[in-house]
């Protein structure tokens, strides 16, 4: 009799980490893209994408046997909380020079 | 030795000084500086022809060696001798007197130092170019007088006519020039030298070589010869390079009467005598300058008969005298040449400055048909152009008899064809000289008075400034004739007055024979200008109404002498205005068309591709990071062709 735990499909393994990391990665991307509204959803997306990456370094990490990947992913949170951080001042700081963060306002680089 | 050192380099310094400072020097004392030094450089040069003449020592002063590259080798170097000295003498004291002159009829012109700075330069270079030893300080001499007759010349840079007149005096003589600079090139390549002492030392060597030039035969030095005669042709005005000399009285009057009646167009003398080596052995090239001598004089001559305007008169006189030298330089009478370029620059200096002291009184009015009856208001003006006229013409004992006399009898003796020709051409054109001297002379100081009564009201004597330097002038148009050819014998075929400055042949000496001419060949030229007078007297005073009725009855020959022959004119057709349509095609198609729009296409079109990429840049965040995106997939993807990397997949 087969258990719980033989059952192939509710096995998770190495291709579902991927998998999640991969739909939040491309969730991360499409928010950038197709985000015409303001700024702050964009640092989220680019968090989104961290977050992703780190999903993969921790998978392949067990898979692998080998403690660095997960070392790493500390310090991408941590890089991640610095920068999210640094993002948001310099958001505000904008917001107080242009009086807007919508992303249809920021094209000072156009052309 | 020295002293023609500082004779030489007095003007420069003077022009110099004043030229450099003309902003902050006052007129005055630019007057004061530049006559000053000049007339020192006169007393000097005084000296050095004492020196010469009487002492008979000749001698090459070497400043410095100029350029020295292989065999070709020119130094700054200073020759004297006979002809050099008598050049001196005349360049010098004309010039001293013109600037003196120049005091007082420039007094009223704002920009006096630079006047006088491009005077004393002026005098500089003819000083030059008379000292020179070798043909490139002579051709540095040559082109400096043309530049400085270019400034002179546009003096008045303000008046369109006078940079027309400045233009066409310099690019005219640039084709004479041209011809100068070939032969100055031919004596090289023939005597691998340019210095006078070794071309003339060795001229005997080369009387019957021949070379070849782009396939024709040529004697080699009947070329050269007639190569440095076309340049003297440029620089003295005679047929065909005539037409710049009459313009050329655009400029202030002081500037004719040295320029264009004293020193620089008698360049082209001095230069046919100092050649009197080269063209002794060159028999075409001397009947060439006859002829072209004679022909000038005549067709001169014949164009002052009519002309109206008082200075254009004696330039074209001018022109006329200079054939006079160039025929005698042709019969190999080079002394008789030299002799009457002297005399010549007395009378015509004062002439030139007599008019100018016409044109002061009258109030700048130039044609002779509004003035007249004006001797009573200028006596002294009148008595000095009376003078210079008088020798002009050629009447005893004023200096334009001897020397034209002189000049006449030597083409009678030299009994060829050529000189046939040019005796009686000389004959007709002293006719001529005599006629519309009297006419000028009848026209502007007798009869009643043609002109406005508000120029009359203002008709005065000119200041003693101007009235000293013109007596100077008179003396010598008295004696200088006597002077040179009794007292100097510089005309006697015995006299040593030359020593080797000037190179007869044997069969040439025509001198000796012209002082055996029976008497009525002698007396001939007197008479043609005594006629002369009595004509133009019949014309002006006994009846007046002749002239317009000759120019009525012969109206195509007035019309033609009227207009110079129309050479101007053909000239324009020929040369200018094919000239100015090449040079409107160069400019509106090669240059703004083909040369501009090459580097103005390539600027419009990357301007033009510039501003359609920079549309690409829309200044939106994600724009960026799609193409960031799209890049970094790309780029993946082929490196995983590349490395042959494959999803293996698990």
């Amino acid at each position: 009799m087969g258990t719980f735990a033989d059952n192939p499909l509710l096995h998770i393994g190495l291709i579902h980490y991927l998998t999640v990391a991969i739909l939040l990665f491309t969730l991360g991307i499409c928010g950038i893209f197709l985000n015409r509204k303001n700024v702050i959803t964009i640092l989220m997306s680019i968090e989104l994408m961290l977050l992703s990456v780190n999903i993969n370094f921790v998978a392949f990490s067990v898979e692998h046997h080998d403690l660095v990947g997960q070392v790493f992913s500390m310090f991408i949170l941590t890089v991640a909380a610095a920068e999210a951080a640094i993002g948001l001042a310099i958001l505000v700081v904008f917001y107080r020079n242009r009086g807007s963060i919508a992303v249809e306002d920021i094209n000072q680089m156009k052309g | 030795m020295n002293a023609i050192i500082w004779l030489v380099f007095l003007p420069l310094i003077g022009a110099m000084i004043t030229g450099f400072s003309s902003a902050y020097i006052s007129h005055k004392m630019a007057q004061v500086i530049t006559s000053c030094l000049m007339l020192v450089s006169a007393m000097l040069a005084a000296c050095v022809f004492y020196d010469v003449i009487i002492d008979k020592h000749t001698y090459t002063v070497t400043l410095m060696d100029w350029i020295d590259s292989g065999k070709f080798k020119a130094s700054w170097a200073l020759k004297v001798d006979s002809l050099t000295a008598v050049m001196l003498i005349v360049v010098t004291w004309v010039s001293t007197l013109v600037h003196i002159y120049s005091i007082g009829y420039m007094s009223h012109d704002p920009n006096v130092p630079r006047f006088m700075s491009y005077l004393s330069l002026f005098t500089f270079f003819m000083l030059m170019l008379v000292t020179s030893a070798n043909l490139i300080q002579l051709f540095l001499g040559w082109e400096g007088v043309g530049l400085c007759s270019y400034l002179l010349i546009g003096f008045w840079y303000q008046k369109p006519s006078a940079n027309a007149a400045a233009m066409k005096a310099f690019i005219v003589n640039r084709v004479g020039d041209f011809g100068f600079a070939l032969g100055i090139f031919a004596i090289f390549v023939l005597f691998n030298s340019v210095q006078f002492e070794d071309i003339f030392a060795r001229a005997i060597n080369y009387k019957d070589t021949w070379i070849s030039v782009a396939g024709i035969n040529m004697h080699a030095l009947t070329m050269i010869c007639i190569l440095l005669f076309i340049g003297s042709m440029g620089k003295s005005a005679q047929i065909g390079l005539h037409t710049w000399l009459p313009d050329a009285m655009e400029g202030p009057t002081p500037v004719s009467a040295l320029i264009h009646a004293a020193t620089m167009v008698t360049a082209g003398v001095f230069l046919v005598a100092r050649c009197s080596p080269l063209f002794e052995y060159a028999p075409a090239a001397l009947t060439m300058v006859t002829i072209v001598g004679a022909v000038t004089c005549i067709f001169a001559a014949s164009i002052a008969l009519v002309q109206n305007d008082i200075k254009r008169i004696i330039a074209y006189s001018t022109c006329s005298q200079l054939g006079y030298m160039f025929f005698a330089c042709g019969v190999s009478a080079y002394s008789a040449g030299i002799f009457h370029l002297m005399t010549h620059a007395f009378f015509k200096a004062l002439l030139f400055l007599g008019a100018g002291s016409v044109i002061h009184a009258m109030s700048d009015e130039q044609d002779i048909r509004h003035m007249g009856g004006i001797w009573k208001k200028i006596p002294l003006t009148y008595l000095l152009m009376w003078i210079g006229s008088l020798a002009l013409v050629g009447i005893y004992p004023f200096a334009g008899f001897y020397s034209k006399d002189i000049i006449l009898e030597s083409a009678f003796a030299a009994h060829t064809g050529v000189g046939y020709f040019a005796f009686t051409m000389g004959l007709i054109a002293a006719f001529c000289t005599a006629f519309y001297s009297a006419r000028l002379l009848i026209l502007v100081f007798h009869g009643n008075s043609r002109a406005s009564e508000e120029v009359q009201h203002h008709i005065h004597e000119s200041p003693l400034v101007m009235l000293v330097p013109l007596i100077a002038l008179a003396i010598g148009a008295c004696v200088a004739g006597y002077i040179g050819m009794h007292m100097l014998h510089m005309v006697d075929p015995e006299s040593s007055f030359w020593g080797d400055a000037i190179k007869v042949l044997e069969p040439h000496l025509v001198l000796e024979k012209a002082h055996q001419l029976e008497e009525w060949i002698k007396l001939l030229p007197l008479f043609a200008g005594l006629g002369g007078i009595l004509l133009a007297y019949i014309f002006y005073v006994a009846i007046p109404s002749l002239p317009a009725q000759l120019a009525k009855n012969f109206n195509p020959i007035y019309k033609l002498l009227l207009n110079k022959y129309y050479v101007d004119e053909i000239y324009n057709i020929l040369f200018v205005q094919p000239a100015k349509c090449l040079g409107l095609f160069l400019w509106k198609v090669i240059d703004s068309i083909l040369i501009d729009g090459v580097p103005n296409g390539m600027a419009g079109l990357s301007s033009r591709l510039a501003g359609r990429l920079s549309k690409l840049q829309t200044g939106y965040l994600y724009h960026y990071a799609f193409v960031m995106l799209i890049g970094m997939l790309g780029l993946i993807s082929w490196a995983m062709v590349l490395t042959g990397w494959a999803w293996t997949g698990k």
